[in-house]
């Protein structure tokens, strides 16, 4: 029942034996939560270890070679790929990273960080895919900015013959990715700096002679830095990764690694199996490296870092940056709300051309034809989201109360904390490395195909995200309000459900909305495990995708979008509403 | 030379299938009692037709095959949404790999090309099963061969056929004013691209649409096109190819975004004409211009047209793959996919507007009446207009154009 409890009843010396073995009631769960996931990564990644190796007797690869690796070094263009694969990665990732804390600094304790909650939900709640797909449509030079402006401005009769979408630089996937990444990094970061004494610290450094930015850079994040870390890895691989969004908006000769991957995973020719596993196996050693060198660079900043701090300078160059990060994020929103705007426009055009800036009729039409096909795959997606995010959260909670409790015993905490970096491997390595070798293992359990198995398939995912929401506030839960509830006599289970959980409500509930968003927004691993007859929302939009009628996209985007967009209300709505009373609760 | 070689093709064709012909004679006149069975087992069966779903018309088709087949056979039609027909041949090769050689996720695949050759090479489809359908006595495999040689492998009732695919132009005529300056061959293509740069395209390469774009200069092109129909070797590819490199130097340049950037499929290059950044595309689909003005997807102004020389055309077929458990279901449903009645349906452009595998000729009166009765659009080309079908070249060519071409442009 966790460290507190185990504290209490020692430092009390009233050890009760029959209480005993509540203590180990959640033993069980990280050996299960384990389980969960790691026997189909395993065995996927065994499945794209060796063919990466030219080992694959189903399709007559019976000789351990390098030939995979050489053949993909001297795929043409193999190194304007890795290039753009990293230089899309770390741009999105650094610049999601300062943009959140940046604007985090800047709009600390205004009206704007109370609101900015309103704005982040509906864009953690769009599909990368969908997002991408109406990003695209505002900066095509045919798109809706054009549209705007053209004839009376540009004079353009015809679309200008200009690369945007698909320019070799990769700018639009960074695009497309900091409107996702950003929210993902200011929600977390917005979570744990409910942690800390943000408030009361900027106060006293501003009572110092501190401004509020700087105060906000040297005292509040080096205390939440470390419960968005693991967040911060989530993004890097993600965006080194990434296939959607990469193929709906990067260049495509050639794409970026992944996509490269997914394309031989996918070819007819059987043995461009291998060229795949060898670019997907390097895709893991890259985001392998990538968070690596981060640690490093984290290690070297945080040094520098506290010698800035000690220096006590009062002036710094923090607050342009602060200051640009916010407007930076202003115009983010501003362009995903005209994004989803033209997706609304579009579920509801009839017809649609260059240079008029609207429709020429908005009628229903759409989504008349739509609504029978919408439903099967709607209801489905809501029965796996709601199923994996509780069992995820139940498994989550009861590891965490399982490591809370063993973290009297600092070797067991030790071992402990081994075992659940396990939970961060799916989110670390690519979906492409494990996926194939995922359903071979699926199909010989006769289990493919089945609800069940994309429920298990989409927990692999939903998990680490419950995790990584979930893990950093549990950890960083004053222990004191529990012992206080066990000293005045209350049962465990009673402080963990009238105290611990009311406490933790919020990021509780925005755990459960995250796990949901990414349960809805799952594709492949959909695809593999469900063997395609499992259709969800996003399965049919993404191939839907590939018919390219935005009336139609349209609709299923919106569509798919609303579901989670209904879970993060919930998760904003229900604390207001149940601590309405209780001020220190609320949001 | 190209008629001698298709003359010669065409009887040893015959020759092989004259056997299959005569017993078609029969199963016509009186069905036998292996297809009743066959039907009686069908009873009940769900059958899980994984069917490339990016096109809307399809979809919709393929939901109306199931409500027919249903009411008529009691077999359910479950149509499983592919974004790449590889994703089926992926699950086949997998399920083969995991060793189950029973109860098999799918049931029927719409196939040809590549993925058909895959397929077919790794014997993992069933039959051959198409002799024992009562409709293929109806299917043309006189004048439409790519009916039974797919890409030059012979289909050896592995597959059935059911829709035809044909090489067409689609132009803005509102754009193009002047019919007569359409570049009616692949030499002029490139001339006209030149007069008029960034204004046409192709999918990317990869797409089996882009490379058939290149396959189909290639025809033109080659010194001996008869060549193509053999596969492709490192002693001769090089030489036929290589006016095919001179041509396309000559043409990217002048390609929307000075073809450094493609479309990634059909639907999205007919996405480009709809938003207006290029006025001419190629397609695969003789109606497509017509179908697509009815979804409001393009134009109202687009118009067809083919290439003097003759363009490449190709089926599409649905196969069973081995380790099916409802191969009655799916034969039935691949039956009720050549039916005159359904096959007219899917001409219709206010359905499918996919050309038609049967030999019209073969019809009753009644069932030939269905496809005079059919939709008529000025954007569809008049069979004149299109010309008679080439056959696609070994699929060897396909590949290493595809691979070739990476090579050249891939930087």
């Amino acid at each position: 029942m966790g460290t507190a409890l185990h504290e209490v009843e020692h430092a009390a010396g009233q050890a009760d034996p029959t209480r005993a073995p509540q203590r180990g009631v959640f033993v069980w769960a990280p050996a299960i939560t384990v389980a969960v996931f790691l026997v189909p990564i395993a065995a996927g990644l065994l499945g794209t270890l060796a063919p990466a190796f030219g080992y694959l007797p189903a399709i007559g690869g019976t000789e351990w070679t390098l030939a995979p690796w050489r053949a993909l070094f001297a795929y043409p263009g193999f190194s304007t790929s890795l290039t753009l694969t990293l230089v899309t990665a770390a741009l999105a990732t650094l610049g999601s990273v300062v943009i959140a804390l940046g604007a985090c600094a800047y709009l600390q304790g205004s009206a704007w960080a109370r609101r900015v909650g309103a704005f982040i939900a509906p864009l953690l709640a769009m599909p990368h895919a969908a997002l991408a797909i109406g990003f695209a449509f505002m900066i095509l030079p045919s798109g809706w900015i054009a549209r705007i402006i053209s004839p009376w401005l540009t004079a353009w009769v015809v679309p200008p013959d200009v690369l945007t979408v698909g320019h070799p630089s990769g700018l639009p996937i960074v695009g497309s990715l900091l409107m996702k990444e950003v929210p993902y990094l200011l929600l977390m970061t917005l979570g744990a700096l409910n942690q800390v004494p943000a408030r009361e610290h900027t106060r006293i450094a501003q009572s110092l002679g501190y401004g509020r930015v700087v105060a906000w850079f040297k005292i509040v994040l080096p205390q939440v830095y470390p419960q968005i870390r693991l967040p911060v890895y989530a993004v890097l691989s993600f965006s080194l990764s990434v296939v959607d969004v990469a193929l709906i908006l990067g260049p495509n000769n050639p794409p970026t690694l992944a996509v490269l991957a997914v394309r031989w995973f996918a070819d007819p020719d059987t043995t461009r199996y291998f060229l795949g596993a060898a670019a997907a196996l390097l895709l893991f050693l890259l985001v392998g490296t990538a968070v690596g060198l981060w640690l490093v660079v984290e290690s070297l900043l945080a040094r520098l870092g506290r010698g800035w701090i000690e220096g006590g300078r009062r002036n710094s160059v923090t607050l342009p940056v602060a200051a640009s990060a916010s407007a930076t994020l202003a115009g983010l929103f501003a362009l995903a709300a005209a994004t989803i705007a033209g997706l609304i426009v579009w579920s509801f055009a009839q017809t649609w051309r260059f240079p008029a800036a609207l429709p020429q009729g908005l009628s229903f039409t759409n989504w008349e034809h739509q609504a029978t096909s919408l439903l099967g795959p709607a209801l489905t997606t809501l029965a796996v989201g709601l199923a994996s995010t509780l069992i995820a959260l139940v498994l989550t909670l009861a590891c965490l109360e399982h490591e809370a409790h063993l973290s009297a015993r600092r070797s067991a905490r030790a071992r402990g904390a081994q075992v659940l970096w396990l939970i961060y491997l799916p989110l670390l390595v690519p979906q492409v490395a494990f996926l194939f070798g995922t359903q071979v293992l699926l199909v010989r359990l006769g289990f493919d195909a089945t609800l069940a198995a994309v429920i298990w398939a989409h927990l692999i995912f939903v998990l680490p995200y419950m995790f990584l929401s979930l893990a950093d506030p549990w950890r960083a839960f004053d222990t004191r309000y529990t012992r206080t509830a066990l000293a005045l006599g209350s049962s465990p289970w009673r402080v963990l459900l009238r105290v611990k959980l009311p406490i933790l409500l919020r990021p509780l509930l925005i755990g459960c909305a995250v796990a949901f968003a990414v349960s809805v927004g799952q594709y492949l691993p959909t695809l593999f495990a469900g063997s395609g007859r499992v259709a969800t929302l996003t399965t049919e939009a993404v191939t839907l995708s590939g018919g390219a009628d935005r009336r139609v996209i349209g609709t299923w985007a919106l569509t798919q979008a609303a579901l989670p967009w209904v879970g993060y209300l919930l998760a904003a709505l229900v604390p207001a509403i149940l601590f309405v009373r209780r001020r220190a609760l609320r949001p | 030379m190209r008629l001698a070689r298709t003359r010669r093709a065409f009887a040893r064709g015959a020759l092989v299938l004259l056997p299959v012909f005569s017993s078609f004679a029969f199963a016509q006149a009186n069905p036998p009692p292996a297809w009743d069975q066959v039907v009686a087992t069908a009873r009940g069966q769900t059958v899980y037709w994984n069917a490339w779903a990016g096109d809307e018309n399809t979809n919709a088709f393929i939901a109306w095959v199931g409500e027919q087949v249903k009411t008529r056979y009691g077999v359910t039609v479950n149509h499983v949404r592919l974004k790449d027909t590889s994703e089926a041949v992926t699950r086949v090769v997998a399920e083969k790999a995991a060793g189950r050689e029973t109860n098999g996720t799918v049931d029927l695949i719409w196939i040809n090309g590549p993925n058909f050759l895959s397929l077919k090479a790794q014997k993992l489809l069933y039959g051959p099963f198409v002799e024992g359908l009562p409709n293929f006595t109806y299917v043309d495999t006189v004048n439409k061969r790519s009916n039974v040689i797919d890409f030059t492998t012979s289909v050896d009732g592995l597959a059935a056929p059911w829709r035809m695919a044909q090489i067409v132009f689609v132009y803005d005529s509102a754009r193009i004013k002047d019919a007569k300056t359409l570049p009616r061959s692949a030499r002029d293509l490139a001339e006209w691209a030149r007069a008029n740069p960034g204004r046409t395209t192709h999918p990317g390469v990869r797409n089996f649409l882009g490379a058939t774009f290149l396959k189909q200069a290639l025809y033109e092109l080659a010194p001996d096109p008869a060549v193509l129909q053999q596969p492709a070797t490192d002693e001769n590819f090089d030489r036929v190819t290589a006016p095919l490199w001179t041509w396309y130097d000559k043409l990217r340049p002048n390609l929307w975004r000075r073809g450094r950037q493609f479309p990634e499929n059909g639907p999205a290059q007919r996405q480009l004409m709809n938003d207006g950044e290029i006025d001419m595309m190629i397609s695969f689909s003789p109606s497509e211009a017509a179908v697509a003005i009815t979804k409001g997807l393009l134009p109202p102004s687009v118009r067809t047209f083919a290439f003097a020389g003759g363009t490449i055309g190709n089926t599409s077929f649905v196969a069973i793959p081995f380790n099916s458990p409802n191969k009655e279901g799916a034969q039935v449903v691949a039956n009720f996919l050549l039916e005159p009645a359904t096959q007219a349906q899917a001409q219709d452009i206010k359905n499918m507007g996919s050309y038609s595998v049967l030999d019209v000729g073969k019809l009753a009166a009644a069932d030939r009446a269905r496809f005079d009765a059919l939709t008529p659009s000025p954007a569809l080309p008049s069979p004149a207009e299109l010309g008679k079908p080439l056959l696609e070249p070994h699929a060897s060519w396909m590949t290493r154009i595809t691979a070739e071409w990476e090579r050249r442009y891939t930087k």
